[in-house]
């Protein structure tokens, strides 16, 4: 599947391995992957856990509608986006873009635009707990 | 019919509201929700969407769509 929400850990390599396995061997020549893991760390305080909100709904009509932009804009044989929600412990993956192309430029181009627009647009709020309490990340980090 | 309205994630916990309806009438974009939700002009920073996709303050909102409001996105 090309979109997948995550509520608990998932295996970003078992992931792309599996989508790897169904695509025709030998139709791609690249593959360019982006997975976001959870610091313990943000804005100089400890982070103990992680609580990720979504819109039911939006959040996957628009990781549907970007994915279909990027096959728009780049020639790719599969994307895959796979998306935490819920609790999240540090260390923990919280987002994997895996691209397959048959050159390197489209896979690099597709994955990293792929990634920068989902964190503009997909409807996700992240909610901090640190020793001093919890609060909601106001802005993403540039990259 | 009613106009549904939800918010969500620090806004959800300013405005003391997840979901409410409103009556459709006097209602004609997404800034008259807001304002009919908090007696306020919609500040540049809260975002909106209207059945589901981005919506900007004058997108028109009718009797039975659903307008969301949210602050920045933060996921990723």
């Amino acid at each position: 599947m090309a979109v997948q929400l995550v509520e608990g850990e998932f295996d970003p390599w078992a992931l792309l391995q599996a989508e790897q396995r169904r695509l025709p061997p030998g139709s791609f020549g690249a593959t360019a992957c982006f997975v976001g893991t959870m610091r313990d760390f943000n804005q100089g305080d400890e982070v103990e856990a992680l609580f990720l909100e979504h819109y039911p709904g939006m959040t996957e009509r628009e990781l549907e509608r970007l994915t279909a932009e990027a096959r728009q804009r780049w020639p790719l044989a599969a994307v895959l986006v796979v998306h935490r929600v819920g609790h999240i412990r540090p260390g923990e993956p919280i987002v994997l873009v895996g691209v397959w192309s048959e050159h390197r430029r489209e896979a690099f181009e597709a994955c990293r635009w792929l990634m920068e627009a989902l964190k503009q647009r997909a409807p996700f709020w992240k909610k901090e707990v640190t020793p001093r309490g919890a609060r909601w990340v106001e802005k993403n980090t540039p990259g | 019919m009613a106009i549904r309205v939800r918010v969500f994630a620090s806004l959800k916990e300013r405005l003391g509201i997840e979901q409410t309806e409103i009556a459709p009438e006097g209602i004609g974009c997404v800034a008259d929700v807001w304002r009919r939700l908090t007696g306020d002009d919609l500040p540049p920073e809260v975002l909106a969407a209207v059945n589901m996709n981005h919506a900007g303050p004058d997108a028109p909102v009718r009797d039975g769509d659903e307008v969301a409001f949210f602050p920045p996105v933060t996921g990723g």
